[in-house]
């Protein structure tokens, strides 16, 4: 893998507090959302998932169609949609917007796909101010951080960092308490969205036969960004569509369960459009950035195409074992956890970071939780063939493969697979029966030795399991 | 164009060419369970506390307008122009400024104003939820700037959930730019996992169902 | 042999064909499909004419019920074999509870135990009560659930000597619970899971022990 993964891996390792506010918060997650689809309360969950599943298949399979009756349908109401390459494009199409208008100031709710194309940073670099309004965000922006997950963003967070943060962003006293924090960040930012010229918001989901933006959040600043400012951008992903409004029924009874226990989220908004003619406020401009920036080649693969039904809940990072240990940012982009190890690869080339979708024992606890019942497992095996494949094709990771092909030929090779077990335990014998905490010099080698660095290894059993049965 | 280009590698990713879909989209899937009136209610109000919501069960507009009055209490108040309101006497109570179709003048109350009183078009007895279309009648910052919201509910209106809601409006966007569904009051917890209410829209809201 | 004894003591004839070797699944999990393909060929050709074949371990059959099919999608002969064998392919406690009806083998064992899901077991195959129910019919024992249970043991194959830290760490995790339960033996129906836990048991010197869900049921 890697130096920087590696390096990231063994850092988080070694921070116990971090360890411990990781694996108590997603733990918390993880509890939330067991009570919320209990057979007693939503008897329905494997049913919707399914559906849910079936729904994203049929969309995502018929994206290009999807794409055009929301464009149809959002031109209908008085809105625009735009369709975006890449973050570069998205950029340039909010700039000159800002120009037109002279726009100085931006408001943006959560979103991780202006993340994942650094919009902040690009307006920034014309003197744009963006301000994020989340609070999570918000004080990640502050702090020049990246999401540590994709719903508690601030997750690896204590009050006492986020004090620092505020004293010497703000300029204000040091406050340590969460409730005062909060309050400081609502008064700071209620400023930004009476004053701010553009919001800007991501979109939970896209609904094509209604030309609408649904958003869901627990504080109020997504309704803010969207309403209080003349102008709305949603900028959203290309696999964000879903066919019609009433297919929400199954998504939204999903989302916020799976995400953070909650039947519904405080708000979800359904925007369709500026305001209409004799509504009282709501934005006079309404734009969609339909965003590109590589979706189009993960569709093309029948296999792995299903990454694109992700609805962004979090469950699969909440519930695994290795983003519980390694946290958020010991991943190489935005997009962290499960999803994040099988989309990074898709959307950035397996050699950003090889290694990725080895990071997994495979385990599943994603696939079990999964709302839209993405595949993650299955979708790290074809990544794991196509990183060996590459490398066989570029003439790297030749031991390894030896290794493999020797292993593959003595497996073949019944005889010699007894001959070899016999080897084995003339090399380690135990000495009643205690386990190994170290071999000779000559054996310690990767992997064993490591292995040994985190274990005992079993001694070789006295008879092999061929000898005794042979006795019976 | 960006956008030919993108469709145009949508459809080679697929195999498809343009026009409808290749398989039929999977049937709609809405369930709406059975559920008198009167539990519709007691649920709605249960499940608004639960999420320690206020709530109020009023007999009668003049019930109603007798607890607003008591939340009100000297403070200042901006009410939308639902006739629903009107018709509760709301908009003649003390401190209580209505009657506003101008934008700018109207978000400056609001960003003022003490209590935000609304209507809502339904409710949604399984979660607790308020349902609230914008429209002549009812602007979108009055149950959002204001860190008190007060919303008035026909009981008629109250609905057993989500799913009965897109059953009678499968099309929100037909009526509205905006349908926006209130679950509780405003939280967040991004701070340690520490809940924190009233950031940024209400920390407190009351539910009152009237009739 | 604890599982041929347990077996043979409810009635059934157990042969060990001794070609046998390996279902193929490290190479397979670690992307080396063409390598997995000529072991998993080995595997069709040992068991073919096998009445059932009774497998201690979930995730060799997770790889041979669900993996096999797809690694041979280029030779339908192959794929016809595969189709023809895996329905007599089965995990040991399911052989016992759905193939053979039996839920009390007679068997014995006065200690503390706790029970760890393995992971292929548990969410490839839905195995979370079967165990249980054969464990709570064994004489004298007592099974204390830990909180972590259905959690990753870490193996995960070679996951677990290209990510020793995140692996070690999740051992870790799982025998601090395991101590939490105060039981003497954690059992498991997996022997990777049983040695990645015993390695780190030991390499803590803690006197808890493992035991396959076989050796439990053959004890007497």
């Amino acid at each position: 893998m890697s130096a920087a993964f590696d390096q990231k891996i063994r850092n988080t390792l070694a921070d116990a507090n971090l360890q411990l506010a990781v694996y108590t918060a997603t733990g918390r997650l993880i509890d939330h959302r067991k009570h919320a689809v209990q057979d007693s309360v939503l008897p329905d969950y494997q049913e919707l998932r399914t559906q849910a599943n079936a729904l994203k298949k049929h969309t995502i399979e018929n994206l290009d169609f999807y794409l055009e009756r929301f464009e149809a349908a959002v031109a209908a109401h008085g809105g625009k949609v735009i369709y975006c390459e890449d973050g570069t494009e998205v950029a340039d199409f909010v700039l000159s917007l800002a120009k037109e208008h002279q726009a100085e100031l931006i408001v943006k709710s959560k979103s991780m796909t202006t993340e994942e194309i650094d919009l902040n940073e690009r307006l920034e670099h014309h003197n744009l101010e963006s301000v994020e309004t989340d609070l999570g965000e918000y004080i990640l922006q502050l702090a020049h951080q990246r999401p540590y997950h994709i719903v508690a963003p601030a997750l690896h967070m204590t009050r006492y960092e986020v004090g620092d943060i505020f004293t010497r962003q703000l300029g204000i006293a040091n406050e340590t308490a969460p409730e005062k924090q909060a309050l400081i960040a609502r008064g700071v930012l209620r400023q930004k969205f009476l004053q701010a010229d553009i919001g800007i918001s991501g979109a939970n989901f896209l609904v094509a036969d209604s030309g609408a933006v649904v958003l869901v959040e627990n504080e109020g600043n997504a309704r803010l960004t969207t309403s209080a400012p003349k102008i709305h951008i949603a900028v959203a992903g290309i696999e964000k569509l879903i066919p019609r409004a009433q297919d929400l029924g199954v998504f939204l009874k999903l989302l916020g369960r799976s995400a953070t226990g909650q039947a519904l989220t405080v708000y979800t908004s359904f925007l369709s459009g500026p305001r209409r003619s004799g509504e009282i406020d709501g934005p006079e401009e309404f734009y969609v950035v339909l965003l590109d920036n590589g979706r189009t080649k993960l569709l093309g693969d029948r296999e792995k195409r299903q990454s694109l039904y992700c609805i962004r809940c979090g469950a699969c990072l909440n519930h695994c074992p290795v983003y519980r240990k390694i946290g958020g940012h010991s991943f190489p982009w935005v997009y962290s956890g499960p999803i994040g190890a099988i989309i990074t690869p898709q959307f950035l080339g397996m050699a950003h970071e090889p290694a990725l979708p080895f990071a997994s024992s495979l385990c599943g606890a994603c696939l079990e939780v999964c709302p839209v019942k993405i595949d993650i497992p299955k979708v790290l095996l074809e990544l794991r063939a196509d990183v060996k494949k590459a490398e066989a094709r570029e003439g790297r990771g030749r031991l390894e493969r030896l290794a493999f092909k020797m292993w593959a030929w003595v497996m073949c090779h019944p005889r010699i697979y007894e001959m070899a077990g016999m080897m084995a335990g003339g090399v380690a014998p135990s000495e009643n029966g205690r386990w190994l905490r170290r071999v000779p010099a000559l054996f310690n080698l990767p992997p064993v030795s490591a292995w040994l660095s985190q274990r005992d290894l079993p001694p070789a059993p006295p008879r092999s399991f061929r000898e005794m049965w042979r006795k019976r | 164009m960006s956008r030919e280009h993108i469709l145009h590698k949508v459809r080679t990713a697929l195999g498809r060419t343009a026009g409808p879909p290749a398989n039929d989209v999977p049937p709609v899937r809405l369930r709406i369970s059975e559920m008198d009136s009167d539990t519709r209610t007691a649920s709605l109000l249960r499940r608004v506390e639960a999420l320690a919501g206020k709530t109020r069960r009023a007999a009668t507009p003049e019930d109603a307008r007798a607890y607003v009055s008591s939340i009100l209490d000297g403070k200042s108040a901006v009410a939308s122009n639902a006739p629903f309101l009107r018709l509760c006497g709301i908009p003649d109570l003390p401190g209580v400024q209505s009657g506003f179709t101008a934008a700018p003048e109207l978000r400056t109350l609001c960003a003022t104003a003490d209590v935000g009183i609304t209507s809502a078009d339904y409710a949604l007895a399984d979660t607790g939820t308020l349902v609230l279309l914008s429209s002549p009648q009812e602007a979108r910052m009055i149950s959002l700037l204001p860190p008190v919201h007060i919303a008035l509910v026909p009981q008629e209106r109250i609905l057993t959930g989500l799913d009965e809601l897109l059953t009678i409006l499968p099309d929100p966007a037909a009526q509205s730019s905006s349908m926006v569904l209130i679950t509780g009051p405003s939280r967040t917890a991004d701070i340690e996992q520490i809940l924190v209410r009233g950031v940024h829209g209400p920390g407190e809201i009351h539910v009152v169902v009237v009739g | 042999m604890a599982m041929a004894d347990v077996l043979e003591r409810i009635g059934y004839q157990v042969d060990f064909p001794e070609d046998q070797t390996c279902c193929g699944q490290p190479a397979f999990n670690t992307g080396y499909r063409q390598e997995a393909r000529q072991v998993a060929r080995h595997f069709l050709k040992v068991f073919r004419d096998s009445e059932y074949v009774v497998v201690p371990s979930g995730s060799c059959t997770s790889m041979i019920v669900h993996h096999f099919h797809e690694l041979f999608h280029k030779e339908p002969d192959m794929r016809a074999a595969v189709d023809a064998l895996t329905p007599r392919v089965w995990e040991f406690s399911q052989f016992l509870l759905e193939a053979a009806k039996v839920d009390d083998v007679g068997a014995r064992l006065e200690d503390v135990v706790t029970y760890h899901d393995s992971c292929h077991a548990l969410r490839e195959f839905g195995i979370k009560d079967g165990p249980r129910r054969l464990l709570s019919h064994v004489r004298g024992l007592e099974l204390r659930e830990m909180d972590t249970a259905e959690e990753c043991c870490g193996f995960g194959g070679t996951f677990s000597v290209k990510f020793p830290g995140i692996s070690g760490g999740m051992a870790r995790t799982k025998i601090d619970s395991i101590v939490r339960t105060g039981a003497r033996i954690v059992v498991s129906l997996d022997s990777s899971c049983l040695m990645q836990l015993q390695g780190a048991l030991s390499r803590a010197d803690l006197p808890v022990r493992t035991m396959h869900l076989a050796e439990v049921l053959a004890s007497r």
